[in-house]
């Protein structure tokens, strides 16, 4: 199965997609769009994942589970982060990050 | 063309543009729901690989939980309307050339390395095999894992509850003692 398309396809495809979240991390200034980047991020190392445990290592399935595990990780990083974000909009009014500097030295 | 071929395609067009779009977008609604194509894309994939279960989570929780989540704390704290002013083009150009870098060094590194496949047979990924090695303590069980995830997720809500709370964290402190 899935020999028309070859395992380096996956491999470029996810190594673009995290870039493009590392892109994202460096530019934006709004702490929800840079949780969307690191959203992306971690996606894209799933497809690493899922695709090596394919190709390379049918009969095993670490990969699988790894990435499961990668979910439920990023799920509470976002639920934790968002309340994070809610309670900083609350003190600051806003959440762009060069105005909350309160504790920078 | 076969039609896997095809669908990977659409797919991997689709996850390039709306990633693009997604850290560029200037209107944050906008990069949400671009997010949202991204990881039901996503989603697609890992049909194409063959993990009906893993695609199934990706759509429920990604897309369904997390997006959602996103989107609301967006309206909680944002106005809609309102523009981002567009990236200094020095932080954009240095920052185009840090991730332009990374990428070439990854993709030449993927494509002078040669893969060698395993010739195990594939193994057929069930609802029932994964049920038996989330709970099992074998060889190929992930019980402790499964175990300490329970924990983190434990954890994160009662964080997020306390974080969240309305009040100042002093107050309440005096108030309990």
């Amino acid at each position: 199965m899935n020999s028309g398309i070859p395992l380096e396809f996956f491999l470029i495809l996810a190594t673009i997609m995290f870039f493009t979240g590392i892109y994202g991390f460096l530019t934006r200034r709004n702490l929800i769009t840079i949780l969307m980047s690191v959203e992306l991020i971690l996606n894209s190392v799933n497809i690493n994942f899922l695709a090596f445990n394919r190709y390379l290592f049918p009969g095993k399935m670490e990969g699988h589970f790894f990435s499961l595990f990668v979910i439920a990780v990023a799920a509470a990083e976002a639920a934790v982060a968002i309340a994070i974000i809610i309670n900083i909009y609350r003190r600051f009014n806003t959440i762009n990050v060069e105005t909350v500097d309160e504790m920078k030295y | 063309m076969e039609g896997s071929q095809i669908m990977f395609a659409i797919f991997a067009l689709v996850i390039i543009i709306f990633s693009v779009f997604t850290v560029t977008s200037r209107k944050i609604l906008r990069a949400a729901v671009s997010l949202l194509f991204v990881l039901i894309a996503t989603a697609g994939l890992y049909f194409l690989l063959n993990y009906q279960f893993l695609a199934a989570v990706q759509i429920t929780l990604y897309a369904g939980g997390i997006v959602v989540l996103i989107i609301f704390s967006i309206l909680l704290t944002s106005q809609i309307s309102h523009k981002f002013e567009a990236v200094e083009w020095k932080k954009s150009i240095f920052s185009v050339l840090a991730s332009a870098f990374g990428a070439v060094v990854v993709i030449t590194t993927i494509l002078r390395h040669t893969f060698e496949a395993d010739q195990a047979i594939a193994a057929e990924v069930n609802m029932n095999l994964i049920g038996k090695s989330l709970l099992s303590t074998g060889h190929d069980g992930y019980v402790l894992p499964f175990e300490v995830i329970s924990i983190l997720l434990v954890a994160a809500m009662i964080g997020a509850i306390a974080i969240a709370k309305k009040g100042s964290p002093h107050k309440d402190l005096k108030n309990n003692n």
